[in-house]
């Protein structure tokens, strides 16, 4: 089935999410949309699912003028998606999600769960793998839960299937393994939205790709292009993709963690007698599939978790067991993994959220008693040190894009003396101009002669930035290898596999993207 | 192509996630408390005499004899098997390994007789086993309806703290239309009808203007308890003949069953009422888990945006839920006009909403859970009554609290860990 947009609009009040975007899908093809985060591919998608309603324009399919009040309606019509949030009811089965919102029955209303139980089968047999109809969604892996997806809108026939950003959440050789169910998909001829923001991805696998920046389709781009043209295009500038580094030069400051254990509410042991050391002046990048210990592994580091056995010694003093301001204290920089959650209070200024950690005494606060004075000086001159973007400093934070709240957390952080920093997914959702500034920052504060630690579940980032890298799955550490380590070695490391048997590996039987 | 094969299992395999254990002493500290407390209550207050339990009237089909036991040789028996119970108990959590539940119902059962034989000693009258069980079945009903409706409003993502609201308005609304009608099928249809317009104010605010729905449910109540009372003392205590006068629905025994010793008179010597409780409640764990409806309903409490992306409208999917589940609560409500007594008086609920909420915790959003669990409630509000009549030497006052003095123990520590439907709560919003 063709899938065409014409003159797509979407208003949020003032933003205009999606400006006049025409889009032409064909059967038989994998059509990359690429843009950055924001920048309007998600709210193009949701608008042709029925989930909003566009301002002006129309949705075809194969020529015909089509109105989707609903997902019900899109689904009807054909149209499937692979969400970026699975939308999978985690304590229902495989089957029971498969099923969900077009249950077949059997007499009295009666669910006929068998009937599901084969499609489900049937399905997953067509792409070579297996799925256990029966097993509660929650158990299993999000690699295994991103397929139940698939099942689930190929179970309802569809045409057009859109996959909106869903490499995020797998392993290098997973992300492989769905490019080629894409690819099968295709085949057969359905006609594939890829959304995406990793270049990487869009060059293996699409036919054609269209590039948005600021909800405007700025035009089109071969596959053959390289990742830098990609890069600019989708930027709006020429854009510096490599970090740019030298050798680290060791400093007697050292981290050492020492059997690290963090123990959840129910039992679990989610980072798992966990030991490392990193020398000041050297950046340790924990990489790994997202929930595999490290959003533990960095909170246990700062005291923010509960329950916590082991060591961890910065410069020969004990962190486990002090209270998180004493950690604080003693000179430790925290980037939060979820800033708007962990990082910033939203509802307050810029210049209030400078100075959060910083009102146990002057030069902030004297005699009880906030030093306004000071602290607008100071939050201006931090504003304009990291490029924030915004009206002034009492803009409040939660106004600001991603990135720029990026940039207000990072400000704080690293305007105390530090003796170590330890940065989550520092670049999560945050523009490509605001990572190069944010990766550069990181690479001073190293040079600094402290230790870095810093985890991201994006391998592309963790190699940029890394001297040696950590690979952590299920809570135990993997391997700790340089970071010229090739990607598919670490790649199979994030899946569990140990670092001799993975540099092993025939490397024919890994993925053409790696 | 050849796609590549991979097992759900893939290499995860090699390395499962380690677990450790969370065993708490909890519930052995808890039964180690209560055995002492026990202890004390007989080595303080000896009771000698014997206590009489009777098993059956005289009317029964089968007459058992009455059973006479020493009262204090029974109760330190009994308490030796509390001990066992506690001592098995330790060694479990020694090794790691949760209480089970069972071990803790022998616990309570063996506890319960001794002290049910320590306030029965030398109490000229028996006390009725009968009387004790079949009351507690009857006292249930509301707490079952009630646990029931929350437990379908809860599925669906809509907290219903309006379940007292519900039985009180079941309840005044039974009275009128029971009175005026003489029949209490009339007032039992009422009372659905009413209880179900609760919660379409309910799910008007919760659903629709997305108000926060505990304050709403408290809300609720209030209105409901003023209205009723207000009318109340208006409208039913002048016109007590004509409008406040019921027709009670009649026991009605079923044959053969009815026989039954001890469960016969106590399960199948109950009103219509009671009966429908029976049905019900298998009833709605069936459609809630086996039905398209029960799908679609705990899909939208659990995650709603994933059943609007599958074409579920979320709206009407918890309106229809919230309006079912009022509709249960009404049953219970008119159990307190047409079947337990035939006025209605001013806040006669009591509470009973709250316990039926507690019910649902307990019961962890599960229908038979949450039956059983109103059953406990039931049972311990009639021990209280039972005990009076045999003349227990506790105060009346202490007695009182029993009902809810269980309720705080069961929800605060025997629960253990249980999840609320995921979105139970919270508004849905589309985007």
């Amino acid at each position: 089935m063709r899938l065409e947009l014409r003159g797509i609009t979407k208003r949020f009040g003032a933003l205009v999410a999606n400006d006049h975007i025409d889009l032409v899908v064909a059967p038989g093809e994998i059509h990359c949309l690429l843009g950055e985060n924001g920048a309007g591919k998600s709210t193009l998608m949701n608008v042709l699912y029925g989930l909003y309603q566009a301002d002006e324009g129309q949705i075809l399919l194969d020529d015909e003028v089509r109105t989707f009040d609903g997902p019900g309606d899109a689904m009807a019509a054909g149209i499937g998606m692979v969400h970026q949030h699975f939308m999978l009811v985690p304590v229902f089965t495989v089957a029971e999600n498969v099923m969900l919102g077009h249950e077949s029955t059997r007499a009295g209303g009666v669910l006929d769960l068998d009937s599901a139980r084969d499609r489900v089968t049937e399905i997953a047999g067509r792409f070579g793998f297996h799925v256990d109809p029966d097993a509660v969604v929650e158990d299993l892996p999000v690699g295994v839960q991103q397929r139940v997806e698939i099942i689930k809108a190929l179970s309802r026939d569809a045409d057009v299937l859109v996959f909106d950003e869903p490499t995020a959440v797998l392993t290098p050789q997973e992300t492989d393994e769905l490019m080629a169910i894409m690819r099968q998909l295709r085949d057969e001829g359905a006609a594939i939205v890829f959304i995406t923001h990793k270049l990487r991805e869009v060059r293996a696998v699409a036919d054609r790709i269209t590039v948005v920046r600021h909800g405007k389709v700025v035009g089109e781009a071969s596959p053959t292009a390289t990742d830098g043209e990609l890069a600019s295009l989708m930027v709006g500038r020429a854009v510096q993709l490599t970090v740019r580094k030298d050798a680290p030069r060791p400093t007697e400051s050292e981290l050492v963690v020492s059997d690290l254990r963090v123990t959840g509410a129910d039992g679990q042991v989610l980072v798992d007698d966990v030991s490392f050391t990193v020398r000041g002046g050297e950046v340790l990048a924990v990489a790994g599939v997202q929930g595999n210990g490290q959003t533990e592994l960095t909170e246990a580091l700062v005291g923010l978790q509960g329950s916590v056995s082991g060591s961890v010694r910065l410069d020969g003093k004990e962190l486990v067991g002090r209270s998180v301001r004493r950690i604080l204290q003693s000179g430790v920089g925290f980037v939060p993994e979820d800033r708007s959650e962990d990082g910033l209070v939203g509802e307050f200024t810029i210049a209030e959220n400078l100075v959060l950690d910083r009102t146990d005494g002057p030069p902030f606060v004297r005699r009880g008693a906030l030093q306004l004075a000071t602290r607008d000086e100071f939050a201006r001159e931090k504003v304009a040190e990291y490029d924030v973007r915004t009206q002034g400093i009492e803009t409040r934070v939660g106004r600001l894009s991603g990135g720029n709240q990026q940039k207000v957390v990072l400000a704080r952080e690293l305007s105390r003396e530090l003796r170590l920093l330890v940065a989550a997914q520092p670049t999560r959702g945050v523009d490509v101009g605001s990572i190069e500034f944010i990766h550069k920052r990181i690479v001073e504060t190293r040079d600094t002669g402290i230790p870095v630690v810093v985890v991201s579940t994006e391998l592309d980032e963790a190699v940029a930035l890394a001297d040696r890298i950590m690979v952590m799955y299920r809570g135990r550490v993997v391997g700790i290898v340089p970071a010229t380590t090739p990607r598919d070695v670490l790649g199979l490391m994030m899946a569990g596999v140990p670092p001799e048997e993975a540099s092993g590996t025939d490397p024919e039987n890994e993925g053409d993207v790696a | 192509m050849t796609a590549t094969t991979v097992d759900a299992a893939g290499p995860d395999a090699r390395a499962a996630q380690r677990t450790v254990s969370t065993a708490t002493w909890k519930a052995a500290v808890g039964l180690g408390v209560v055995l002492v407390l026990y202890a004390l209550l007989l080595l303080l207050a000896p009771h000698e005499g014997s206590a009489r339990f009777a098993l059956s009237t005289s009317t029964d089909f089968v007459v058992l004899s009455t059973i006479v036991v020493p009262a204090m040789a029974t109760a330190w028996v009994c308490g030796a098997v509390g001990l066992l119970v506690l001592g098995y108990a330790v060694v479990r959590t020694r090794a790691g390994r949760r209480v089970p539940t069972w071990a803790i119902a022998v616990f309570a059962v063996a506890l319960l007789v001794g002290f049910l034989a320590w306030a029965a000693a030398g109490s000229p009258r028996d006390l009725s086993v009968v009387g004790l069980l079949g009351g507690a079945v009857g006292l249930s009903v509301p707490l079952v309806y009630g646990a029931l409706g929350g437990v379908v409003g809860e599925r669906a993502g809509v907290v219903n703290i309006a379940i007292e609201g519900q039985l009180l308005a079941g309840a005044f609304v039974a009275a009128i239309v029971g009175s005026i009608t003489n029949s209490p099928w009339a007032g039992l249809v009422a009372a659905v009808v009413a209880s179900a317009l609760v919660a379409l104010v309910l799910g008007a605010f919760t659903i629709t203007y997305k108000v926060n729905q505990v304050i709403v449910g408290v809300v609720l109540n209030v209105l409901v308890i003023g209205l009723t009372s207000f009318f109340y003392s208006e409208l039913l205590v002048p016109n007590a003949e004509t409008l406040n006068s019921t027709t009670r629905f009649e026991r009605l025994p079923i044959p053969l069953l009815e026989s039954i010793p001890v469960i016969g008179p106590v399960l199948f010597n109950q009103t219509i009422v009671v009966y429908l409780m029976y049905i019900a409640v298998p009833a709605v764990w069936y459609a809630l888990f086996r039905t398209r409806w029960g799908l679609q309903v705990r899909a939208v409490g659990e995650h709603p945006k994933a059943a609007d992306t599958v074409g579920i409208d979320v709206v009407k999917a918890r309106y229809r839920a919230v309006l079912i589940g009022g509709a249960v609560v009404g049953l219970g409500g008119a159990f307190y006009t047409v079947v337990s007594i035939n006025q209605f008086g001013r806040e006669m609920t009591a509470g009973a909403g709250f316990i039926a909420l507690a019910a649902v915790i307990f019961g962890k959003w599960d229908p038979l859970r949450a039956a059983l669990a109103g059953l406990l409630f039931g049972f311990a509000t009639n021990l209280q009554n039972v005990l009076s009549v045999v003349g227990s030497p506790v105060p009346s006052q202490f007695m009182l609290m029993l009902p809810y003095l269980v309720t705080l123990l069961a929800v605060a520590g025997l629960v253990g860990r249980s999840r609320a439907p995921a979105a139970s709560g919270t508004p849905y919003t589309k985007e």
